[in-house]
């Protein structure tokens, strides 16, 4: 089961000075307002703030009460109140209302509203405008960067899709571009920066600012590229259902910033538990990353490893049993919790995966990223909206329908469209503008003229002209092609031959040899030639916006550094436990360690939810 | 007032630097005319800023510092001349290389000194005694008097002042009075890339400019424009919003805009009426049809909603008492409201409201979707008949069959799953087409008759030996099974 790993495999950066630091500043900020507090916590908020302090460190800094911003008249007595928010208008006016109240009252209280990760101009404008700035004092908690496991960093804001690509908004591209100054200057410097998409160019630049604006103290590097994508560079992967253990566990779980909770059904009792998911929990460590099939086989062989240990018991004498207990069984029992709820978690999935047909609905997904019997696909599609099925299934399908076939054909996607109106609600309309103005659900341009005005311009005139060309179509409705990168990076092995899933040949295993995420790939080429070149006609596909840059000074460049060969992969607009696994499978084979830096960690529900909730 | 080609040409030629390479803005030929100008401006800024800076303006010369949306590109090597080497080289961007250090300027001290750091102590000061480090204010600077700062802020360029505002310091917006000293803050707000910077501009632009030149300008401003309608629809400002998409001309999405205020209203009539309203907004011929859909069907589940919670209430109806509503069906969807229909009103004739082949007409449910529906309908009430006699169609010469426009294995799925027994199951099965499909179906749903039936004319004695492990000993299959084994007239093949 354990893959072989290269024995020279080099070691990860330590990141729980991250953590130590913004524990630090958040006492700091607590400290700038003495005396007894009662705090109010974005409910968003709660559980990155959980992995960072607990409540008995808030209450040595005189914290009374703890309260969840739930936009309701406050019921506080306290004489300062002290607000931890994202910076968000509608918290801010919120607190604005609280503020006006107390003054109508006449009762007077000091507040204190400590953004996080920064202040937004736009937030101040609203206390402005409410007639109380000044009254408050505003702070900023510069927390942006959560270290889930030893080789996962979120900024753990997921509206940074929504946002950026939905709304076009570049408030958090700054943030981001910090989020990498902050490890470059603690873990670096970066000898090379590789990127592809429009964000990671400004987050490059605005990273690049940074660090001319600062020094860098010199040390060794501990990090040594750093390569950063959009989320738009690659739709398909988070879209399709993930089956590899981490990833199916947050797609019926939902992973909540590193911790899962287990309902009865899993825990075999009455009660729910909550399990933190990380490398420290030795069972999970070795499934996470394995492909579901694989995971039973395991477990059973662990169970009975287990079984044989505590049978050790049994013709000992009371000298070895008191050194089997005060050695061993501590070891054991937390094995033996361990390995109970996974296999809880484990009958449940397959009884939820058996339950939604979860075979057929695999094979229409193979069949869309094949691009094979695309009618069976569309029928199907259609039974599982007629027969109103989770509506954000038949969303997932639509979309990887369209991205796989670059946009429906008209016909296609008015009718449905229509369809998916009449099961799933009119009000859907808005979820249906937002999808086209990501390109996730486009309808084909008649006749696909663009592509070939395109291409036959490209030959008239310069590279230039054409780029600028495409962009401006793309500014419509970005175009996937996946097809032609399909065949151009072989993400889709060919279906004939067998693929052993215990022994995965290449990062498709986490699609069950379906898919190698192009994500993924496309990190693995670049790493491969060390630059794009060669790869101009996957990056044209791709919209462009790719570059590379080499740091001229402080790196220490030889191939020995060890450094060299940790990865610094920053995902702008989320990533997938599939596709962190697909990276530690690569690494494994090429000696890399990649570390994902991730804006949240995302699937394919909650992608696809941040479109609903926008409009309501 | 597009620029001829040639005049673009003579443009990059005598701004002496290669033409970009990729494009990373929302480029139209339009924004040419803008960025010269904005060159133009900037010329004299330029020289000014002179003495202020000396890192900064080595940047400037080569470059047309103006024509930020426009995106200049220069290759690190060409355009850099910076006096210390960067650590990393700029690629592409809009914005002018920028690498000055602000450690010259004690700017943000002076006013901490001048307006007393009272941190803490006096709390109703608090304006002033902000936070340490990251004074951010920006537009209470209006409010000091000129003599405050006149001495020490001089003339700042749009660039710094945005550098300064992403670094959250003090700047002075209301120095920025004409036009293009507006658009140019502006654009260099862009072309820094910071959000928050860019809707902090705009803020300070909507506050000082009229709709009419804000949205004129913005037209142009593709990036600018979308922060501003984020900014608009987080603080709701509606009105505004609706206007700026009216007069950018688009129309199908201020009617949308506008329909969307629907779901901000919770009485059915009222939405009804609202509805109403919106039917002659200018949607796409599309979404006009689903609007009228949506009014329809609002409508229709009012007048169903007060008949059926009469009906239920006077408890006289056998289908709501055996089947209590479990919830109003106002607001449900369209496909919710046949099945209710289908559930409920089934065998009502076509002129009634709830009648279900009334909505199939008026809705123009296909033929698939109304099959679905009332399938799943009359299975969960175990209304086999009716099961039954959606499936039968006669043909010409009178003779019945079996049709569906569903596959027969999903029809067995959906049985199978509003429980439906083995009897019912089996006829199913039985219609499946592919051998090898019916053969496992029928032996997950233990329709053991067809499974034998099947192995019977398959010829295969082997597999039908083989089921016999399946079926209980002593059973009416067992004996069916022993009795075709000793049958002499088959022909087996094994």
């Amino acid at each position: 089961m354990a893959h072989s790993a290269r024995r020279d495999s080099p070691e990860l950066p330590d990141f729980s000075m991250l953590k130590r630091l913004v524990k630090d500043q958040l006492i700091y900020l607590l400290e700038q307002l003495p005396g007894k507090k009662d705090l109010f916590i974005e409910a968003d908020l709660m559980s990155p703030l959980d992995r960072i302090a607990n409540v008995s460190i808030l209450k040595q800094h005189e914290v009374d009460k703890l309260y969840k911003v739930e936009y309701k008249p406050v019921m506080s007595t306290s004489e300062q109140l002290c607000f931890l928010i994202r910076p968000r208008i509608q918290t801010v006016k919120w607190i604005c209302d609280v503020v006006n109240a107390d003054k109508t009252a006449g009762k007077c209280r000091r507040y204190k509203l400590i953004f996080t990760p920064q202040k937004f101009y736009a937030c101040e404008a609203v206390l402005e405008e409410e007639g109380i700035f000044g009254d408050v004092s505003t702070d900023e908690w510069t927390f942006n960067l959560l270290p889930l496991d030893e080789d996962i960093l979120s900024l753990e804001l997921p509206e940074f899709f929504q946002d950026y690509f939905l709304a076009g908004d570049q408030r958090w591209v700054r943030t981001a571009g910090t989020a990498l100054h902050l490890l470059h200057s603690l873990y670096g410097p970066f000898s090379k920066v590789y990127g592809i998409g429009r964000c990671s160019k400004m987050v490059y630049e605005l990273w690049r600012e940074q660090v001319e604006e600062g020094e860098q103290k010199a040390h060794q590097a501990e990090i040594g590229k750093v390569f950063l994508i959009d989320r738009d560079v690659d739709f398909v992967t988070p879209l399709c259902s993930q089956v590899v253990y981490e990833g199916l566990v947050d797609d019926i779980f939902r992973i909540k910033c590193g911790c899962v909770e287990f309902g009865p059904d899993v825990t075999s009792s009455d009660k729910s538990v909550k399990v933190m998911l990380n490398s420290q929990d030795k069972v999970f460590n070795e499934i996470r990353n394995e492909h579901f099939s694989n995971v039973f086989g395991f477990l059973s062989q662990k169970a009975r490893n287990l079984q044989t240990a505590y049978d050790k018991r049994r013709g000992m004498d009371i000298k070895q049993i008191k050194a089997f207990v005060s050695e061993e069984l501590k070891g054991l029992k937390q094995e033996h919790r361990q390995l109970s709820l996974h296999i809880g978690a484990s009958e449940s999935i397959m009884k939820k995966k058996t339950k939604q047909d979860f075979q057929e609905l695999l094979k229409t997904e193979h069949s869309l990223l094949e691009g094979f019997e695309i009618r069976e696909c569309i029928s199907f599609i259609e039974e599982h909206m007629n027969r109103q099925v989770s509506m954000i299934e038949s969303l997932r399908l639509l979309c990887l329908l369209s991205i796989t076939e670059n946009g429906l054909l008209p016909k296609d996607y008015r009718s449905l469209k229509a369809q998916y109106l009449q099961s799933y609600g009119v009000d859907h309309l808005f979820t249906f503008v937002s999808l086209r103005q990501l390109g996730l659900l486009v309808e084909q341009q008649p006749g696909d003229t663009l592509t070939v005005m395109e291409s036959k311009v490209g030959k008239l005139v310069n590279d230039k002209t054409a780029g600028k060309l495409t962009d401006a179509f793309s500014s419509l409705a970005k175009k996937s092609n996946f097809r032609a990168l399909s065949r151009k990076l072989s993400l889709v092995p060919k279906s004939d031959e067998e693929y052993d899933l215990r022994v995965p040949r290449d990062m498709a295993y986490i699609f069950s040899g379906a898919y190698i995420p192009l994500s993924c790939k496309l990190i693995e080429q670049v790493l491969e030639r060390d630059s794009w070149t060669g790869l101009e006609e996957v990056t044209r596909l791709l919209n462009g916006h790719e570059f590379a840059a080499a740091g001229s000074s402080g790196a220490d460049l030889s191939e020995k550094n060890d450094a060299q060969r940790i990865i610094l992969v920053m995902f702008l607009g989320g990533c997938t436990f599939s596709e962190i696994s697909a990276l530690r499978f690569l690494g494994r084979e090429r000696g890399y360690r990649f570390i994902v830096v991730t804006t949240a960690i995302t699937n394919s529900s909650r992608l696809l939810e941040a479109l609903l909730d926008n409009h309501v | 007032m597009m620029k001829s080609k040639a005049d673009e040409e003579d443009f990059w030629n005598s701004s002496k630097c290669k033409p970009f390479t990729f494009d990373d803005e929302d480029d139209e030929f339009s924004k040419l005319k803008e960025s010269k100008q904005t060159v133009k401006n900037i010329r004299p800024l330029v020289d000014e800023d002179e003495d202020e800076d000396d890192v900064e303006k080595i940047s400037w010369s080569g470059e047309p510092v103006g024509s930020i949306s426009w995106s200049v590109r220069e290759t690190a090597a060409s355009s850099q001349r910076t006096e210390r080497e960067p650590a990393f080289p700029k690629i592409n961007t809009d914005t002018p290389a920028i690498s000055r250090s602000l450690s010259g300027y004690s700017l943000s001290a002076l006013f901490k000194g001048g307006t007393g750091k009272t941190k803490g102590a006096n709390f109703q000061s608090f304006t002033d005694s902000q936070s340490d480090s990251s004074v951010r204010l920006y537009a209470p600077e209006l409010r000091k008097p000129k003599s405050e700062y006149k001495d020490i802020v001089s003339d700042w360029s749009p660039e710094h002042t945005v550098q300064r505002m992403q670094q959250g310091k003090v700047v002075h917006l209301e120095k920025f009075r004409s036009l293009q000293d507006k658009l140019l803050l502006l654009d260099f707000a862009v072309s820094a890339h910071d959000g928050n910077v860019i809707t902090a501009v705009l803020i300070y632009l909507k506050r000082t400019l009229s709709k009419e030149v804000l949205f004129r300008e913005l037209e142009s401003r593709q990036t600018a424009l979308r922060h501003f309608i984020h900014y608009l629809t987080e603080t709701r400002d509606q009105r505004l919003l609706l206007e700026l998409l009216r007069a950018l001309g688009r129309i199908e999405d201020v009617a949308l805009l506008q329909y969307k205020e629907h779901l901000s209203i919770a009485d059915e009539n009222k939405r009804r009426d609202f509805l109403k309203s919106c039917l002659s907004l200018p949607f796409s011929p599309e979404d006009s049809a689903h609007v009228q859909d949506h009014y329809t069907l609002l409508e229709r589940q009012i007048i169903i909603e007060a008949t059926d919670r009469h009906a239920e209430r006077g408890g006289k109806v056998e289908i709501f008492q055996k089947f209590p509503r479990r919830a109003s069906i106002l607001n449900m969807p369209l496909i919710t409201t046949l099945y209710y229909c289908c559930f409920y009103h089934y065998h009502e004739s076509e002129g009634t409201y709830s009648s279900p082949l009334n909505i199939r007409q008026t809705f123009r449910i296909s033929d698939k979707q109304y099959f679905v529906t009332a399938l799943a309908a009359r299975a969960k009430l175990k209304a086999w008949s009716d099961v039954d006699a959606l499936f039968t169609s006669r043909n010409w010469l009178g003779f019945t069959r079996k049709k569906s426009p569903l596959s027969f294995q999903r029809v067995v799925d959906i049985l199978h799953r509003n429980s439906a027994p083995t009897q019912v199951l089996q006829e199913y099965v039985g219609l499946v087409d592919d051998s090898d499909l019916r053969i496992s179906l029928a032996q997950k749903h233990k329709c053991h008759d067809i499974v034998i039936n099947t192995y019977r004319d398959l010829k295969d004695r082997q597999l039908l030996l083989g089921y016999l492990s399946k079926v209980e000993r002593g059973s009416a299959e067992a004996g069916k099974i022993n009795q075709l084994l000793s049958n002499q007239q088959i022909r087996w093949r094994n």
